[in-house]
């Protein structure tokens, strides 16, 4: 029995470091290749040795596939294709393509230059990483050799996340990535066909949570801060953020109009300010609406947002600051934070989830001392507050997703252990399919039963269903009868006919001839009726005739009368078949054996 | 259906419609016979000896008498000048089926549309000129309108309403999507290199392939390149959307293009360029972006004005997945794809919706500027060739090769302005197209009629044809073609308990057989085999007897044999069954063996055996199995 193989090297029963390995029909991809946040040591990246204990990866892997372009998907890429070493594809959607290298180049800048490790991937490897890329457009079937076959699927997480199709033969995987399954301001909902995967490989980061609209979260976050304005003219407030911003910074932006917001409003440079040329150079992969309205309105042209710099943090005064990142694990959101910590009238708002191990995972879970580097320690006095933007499905979405492409089984990763188990549950009752949830490193096997493809001769099956009728009797079905042809890798099922004809096969003719005595003192004549009579009540559903030529047919029996030399009044039957209607034959040889019966006319 | 383009060279039989009045139009001769017994001088006007129609331009529609529209499933559109007649075939027809195309040929050719809609619907034109198309009056006038075919079905254009109509029942598809309608077939859209989002397509089953070629590029310009591999192995390719201009380089135009813009700038004149607002517009655009420069044209102002201009240069910029290599790598940056965004940015390029408004008032001459429609019948180009054609120090260029430019020119004549003309047609030429065939290899290639004769104007160039063996089928309006291939075989699935069912035996080296008997299901054209369901366990029957007389129920044939059965080995066999009187008589064809004890005779041949035993059917049967061991079922 052919089987699935999915083993999780990160993102197992945990958020971050997302990577996970399929084998199907003979291939082995990787999907992602992420790090984990909340680690600084070797545990941030996945297990490559898992893979193969001696080096490169490239004879293990037929190909490697990027969902989207966060850290926790891509952060391991250049270390795996340069220092672990691969060197077969790697495919992400063009946005990811272009984003990725600058996340990465900025991840290696905060490790390296800031924290001065040393035994890490280069500008330059990233560049090469690149080099190996193969972009993916939407919907597009890309055929990675001649078995395996990708195709990318709308994710509505960030700008160019995507899921992905992969099928070898007749079976199939889909992994989500990260997903959305409801539109937001600036990305449409996920979508995927019926494609009736053999396993749905699910992200469950929010598995246990039914989520309000993003518009009153939204909401809430501007009031948030007009509330600030208004009680207080010395707070200040740090929203860490990150990529997908765009998002933040029009709401606050569109929100200041209409309140009269006098604060200044901020958002770090770099990063954030590409980021939004991102946006308006891939407006195709954002919702309908700012689609066709781009025209005429640019969303991604904000007038009351100003870049920030470093020095403005110290600025007397209220004013809103978006950074990034948005765990607090590093860069210009957590300087700021430690700037800001202490005063109780500042506030942080948290956009989204935070891997356990961050600053961010800290605070939100109410820790108010934090051990800095170098024993320091900061008191953490201003106000926290958490509010999701990220845009995950959450478990509405989930059982939404598995209602659209109805997979034969489902696996959940990039989620706790213990929602995971919640959602497991919900998912087994609800669908009646095997849910999976494998930890890092344990592996998931699933059996697949796929149909055997055959190519059936055009004149057997045109036969076959003009026979079968317009609508078959689902209570009779009709039975066809063909011979399957197996040459070298094709296989033909014709009819046997056709199949000794190509073979060149010569047809041997089976006969069986039966004399049948019967007591019967009527003419030849009569009696061949009679038992034409007698065949006639008994075999219902035949073809049964009467020959003037002196035979009775049945089907292609053949039936003759003679008297007996002897005697006028014994008659000899013989009977003729072939080895096709041997069944028939020999019902009708052991039935006239008995006489006919009395009172037939 | 593949593709729906429309014929809008039937708008050169028109007069131009003016933007603001024209004193010069409204004051041309009405056509009256030589004779004088015909007068339409309301209808028709006369202009330096050719005959214009005095109405609102009409455009000759693709066949739509042949078939039921109704009937159509599939409508695949690959480029987005080949979709123009859209909603005259999805309208008012009984159409219910799905258009498939890629995104930016949707858009762009929305944009076309809309702009269509606008020229015509901005000057309105009470009146509508049917008489002339009266058979028996059209036969009386002078040529070219005496030779316009099928007059009567040329109709005005269509509505905003209608458009949107249409374009609602367009289903989006990206390259190398495969899209399976109604189980039977898989299409795809292939890179065709034309313009944006231009697309080849392949029509195929398990077993057969159509390729459809429209409209391909394989010069380098902003589309994404032609995939040319994925032709390969075609039963049958249908050719069409070759080059309108087979002698004209593109490169050399482009040349002469710039040379000519510079010269009439420099002495004082203004260049109009007449050209749709989407395509060549880009490429262009580019190479007068590094052209300006070098010219010393860096003061010039270039105009592009349309309705659709802004929106035809905001819409090439975020199409980054559609374009060529060395755009694409641009957008990584992040950077707009195309030049002209910088040209707008420092002013060197602005773009209008039309003459009217701003234009007016920022217009400075001497410059160039680009507009439509390049009939040169309708839209603000009409307006630039009354303001202009008197003066000689102005040029126009002609760049889009889907009209004569004599033709176009004829109702402004005489003019005193320079024409240029050099058609810029990036489409395969008949060099390319044979090269191409030659490495995909179609079995039978399809084509128009006009590709299998050398043009009528020059018809000593035999390189201006397709010479292909076997020859290339021609095909020509209305006529019915018959593709050249038998369909044998069909994909069906055997379920996978059934495939664990059957038992194949090996008949020659290589070779092996299975008998299959299944039941059959088809639904939406796919078809799978399933075990045939067990019979439902018999009722205990009460008299043992009435068992034995139930006849057979399920009809099921024996397979058919194959082989022989050879004697001696034969022998033995029933020897080891405990029969051994047998007396072998040798016949002309065999043997005939009587097994003397029994009293039964079996008759061996080549290529049938014939057992003949009366009232012993278990002697029979085991007889038979006997036999079957030696043969080989199918």
């Amino acid at each position: 029995m052919p089987e699935i193989k999915v083993t999780p090297l990160g993102a197992g029963q945990d958020v971050g470091r997302s990577c996970i390995l399929v084998s199907i029909g003979g291939k082995n991809i990787m999907l992602d290749c992420g790090m984990h946040m909340g680690y600084n040591d070797d545990r941030r990246f996945p297990d490559f040795s898992y893979i193969t204990q001696n080096g490169r990866l490239t004879d293990f892997l037929d190909c490697v596939i990027i969902s989207h372009f966060h850290l926790d998907h891509c952060g391991a890429l250049p270390f795996m294709s340069e220092m672990v070493g691969y060197d077969g594809p790697i495919y992400m959607t063009h946005p990811t393509k272009a984003i990725c290298p600058i996340l990465l180049e900025d991840f290696r800048k905060i490790t390296v230059d800031k924290k001065g490790e040393t035994n890490f991937f280069t500008s330059q490897m990233i560049k090469d990483c690149m080099k190996k890329v193969v972009p993916l457009n939407l919907h597009q079937t890309v055929q990675v050799d001649d078995e395996l076959e990708i195709k990318a699927y709308y994710a509505g997480h960030v700008l160019g996340a995507a899921m992905v199709h992969i099928k070898v033969g007749s079976e199939s995987v889909v992994y989500t990535g990260d997903y959305n399954m409801t539109p937001d301001r600036h990305l449409g909902a996920a979508w995927i066909d019926k494609c009736r995967p053999d396993i749905l490989i699910s992200e469950s980061t929010y598995a246990t949570t039914i989520r309000d609209s993003k518009r009153c979260r939204e909401r809430g976050l501007s009031e948030e801060s007009a509330r600030k304005h208004r009680k207080r003219r010395q707070g200040k407030r740090v929203g860490p953020q990150t990529v997908s911003l765009s998002d933040h910074l029009s709401v606050q932006s569109s929100f200041q109009e209409r309140m009269n917001l006098k604060a200044p409003i901020y958002f770090s440079t770099g990063l954030t300010e590409k980021a939004n040329h991102y946006y308006k150079l891939f407006i195709t992969w954002t919702n309908q609406k700012i689609r066709k309205t781009f025209v005429q309105r640019n969303m991604f042209e904000f007038k009351h947002i100003k870049a920030f710099d470093r020095s403005y943090a110290d600025n007397p005064g209220p004013m809103v600051v978006f950074a990034t990142p948005g765990m607090l694990h590093a860069g210009q959101s957590l300087q700021i934070f430690k700037k800001w910590a202490g005063n109780e009238k500042n506030m942080v708002i948290m956009p989204g989830y935070c891997v356990q191990g961050t600053i961010g995972h800290k605070i939100l879970n109410g820790q108010r001392k934090l051990e800095m580097e170098g024993r320091a320690t900061l008191d953490v006095k201003l106000q926290v507050e958490y509010m999701s933007f990220s845009a995950h499905a959450d478990a509405k979405g989930i059982m939404q997703l598995i209602r659209m492409a109805e997979p034969r089984n489902m696996l959940l990763v990039h989620g706790e252990a213990v929602k995971m188990e919640f959602l497991k549950g919900k998912i087994e009752q609800e669908f009646s399919i095997d849910c999976y949830m494998p930890a890092n490193g344990e592996t998931a096997t699933v059996t697949t039963n796929p149909s055997v493809p055959v190519d059936i001769s055009l004149n057997l099956l045109k036969r076959e269903m003009a026979l079968g009728g317009p609508l078959p009797d689902p209570k009779k079905p009709r039975t066809m009868h063909g011979t399957l042809i197996m040459k070298e890798n094709s296989l033909k099922l014709v009819s046997s006919e056709q199949a000794l004809k190509e073979l060149g096969l010569n047809e041997h003719q089976l006969r069986f001839t039966c004399r049948v005595q019967l007591q019967d003192p009527h003419s030849d004549n009569d009696t061949l009726h009679r038992i034409y009579t007698h065949l006639k009540s008994v075999l219902k559903g035949y073809t049964i005739q009467h020959l003037p030529d002196g035979t009775v047919m049945v089907e292609s029996i053949v039936i003759k009368v003679s008297s007996s030399a002897e005697d006028a009044n014994t008659k000899v039957l013989l009977l003729s078949w072939s080895y096709q209607d041997e069944d028939l034959g020999s019902f009708l040889s052991t039935l006239l054996k008995k006489g006919l019966p009395s009172g037939l006319c | 259906m593949l593709d729906c383009g429309l014929d809008t060279t039937s708008v050169l039989n028109f007069l131009p419609l003016p933007l603001v009045h024209s004193p010069r139009l409204s004051k041309l001769p009405g056509w009256v016979s030589k004779d004088g017994t015909l007068n339409l001088e309301k209808e028709l006007k006369e202009c330096t000896g050719r005959v214009f129609v005095d109405s609102q331009p009409e455009f000759c529609l693709p066949e739509r008498e042949l078939l039921d529209l109704s009937t159509i499933d599939v409508i695949l559109i690959s480029n987005y000048h080949c979709m123009m007649a859209l909603p005259y075939i999805t309208e008012h027809t009984g159409f219910t089926g799905t258009v498939y195309a890629t995104e930016p040929t949707l858009q762009i050719g929305r944009l076309l549309m809309e702009e269509l809609v606008n020229f015509m619907e901005r000057v309105p034109k009470a009146q509508s000129a049917t008489c002339w198309k009266n058979k028996e009056i059209q036969r009386l006038l002078p040529g070219p309108l005496k030779d316009a075919v099928d007059v009567w079905t040329w109709k005005r254009c269509y509505s905003m309403q209608e458009v949107n109509s249409a374009l609602s029942k367009v289903q989006l598809v990206g390259y190398s999507q495969k899209v399976e309608l109604f189980g039977a077939v898989q299409v795809s859209p292939l890179s065709s290199g034309y313009s944006l989002g231009s697309s080849n397509w392949i029509i195929q089953s398990h077993h057969e392939k159509v390729s459809y070629v429209s409209g391909s590029s394989l010069l380098t310009t902003h589309p994404q390149p032609m995939d040319q591999s994925s032709l390969k192995n075609s039963d049958v390719l249908i050719l069409t959307g070759l080059t309108q201009m087979p002698t004209a380089n593109p490169d050399g135009m482009l040349g002469e293009f710039c040379s000519n813009l510079a010269m009439t700038i420099r002495a004082g004149g203004n260049v109009l360029v007449p050209c749709y607002s989407s395509g060549v517009i880009y490429d262009l655009l580019e190479c007068l972006y590094q052209f300006i420069e070098s010219a010393n044209l860096g003061t010039t102002p270039f105009y592009f004005i349309s309705p659709v201009a802004n929106s035809s240069l905001e819409f090439s910029q975020i199409f980054a997945e559609w374009l060529c290599h060395n755009k694409q790598s641009k957008v990584y940056l992040p950077e707009p794809p195309f030049p002209h965004a910088e040209l707008i940015q420092t002013n060197k390029l602005k773009h209008y919706p039309s003459i009217h408004g701003d234009f007016s008032s920022e217009f400075r001459q001497p410059c160039v500027v680009f507009t439509g429609h390049p009939s040169l019948r309708f839209g603000d180009v009409v307006h630039f060739m009354e303001l202009w054609g008197k003066s000689s120090l102005n040029t126009i260029i002609f760049t889009e090769p889907d009209f004569s430019y004599l033709d176009a020119l004829a109702p402004y004549q005489p003019l005193a302005m320079k024409c240029v003309y050099c058609p810029i047609d990036t489409r395969l030429n008949f060099h390319q197209v044979s090269k191409l065939l030659k490495e995909v290899q179609p079995l039978h290639v399809v084509c128009p009629e006009q590709y299998t004769q050398p043009p009528l104007t020059q018809s000593h160039r035999s390189d201006l044809m397709l010479e292909l063996q076997p020859p290339p089928m021609p095909y020509r309006r209305c006529s019915v073609l018959n593709l050249p291939f038998r369909r044998r075989y069909e994909r069906v699935y055997i379920l996978p308990e059934l495939a664990n069912s059957l038992v194949p035996s090996e008949i020659k080296p290589g070779i092996s057989l299975a008998t299959v008997s299944a039941v059959l299901h088809s639904k939406d054209n796919k078809h799978t085999l399933q075990s045939v369901p067990k019979p439902p366990p018999m009722p205990p029957s009460k008299k043992r007897k009435r068992v034995i007389e139930e006849p057979p129920v399920v009809l099921a044939p024996k397979p058919l044999l194959s082989g022989a059965v050879p004697l001696e080995a034969f022998l033995s066999t029933l020897q080891k069954h405990g029969i051994t009187e047998v007396k072998v008589e040798e016949t002309a064809d065999g043997h005939i063996l009587h097994l003397q004890a029994e009293d039964t005779l079996i008759q061996l041949e080549e290529d049938g055996t014939h057992i003949v035993c009366d009232n012993n059917e278990p002697l029979r049967t085991t007889l038979r199995d006997l036999v079957l061991r030696f043969l080989q079922k199918l």
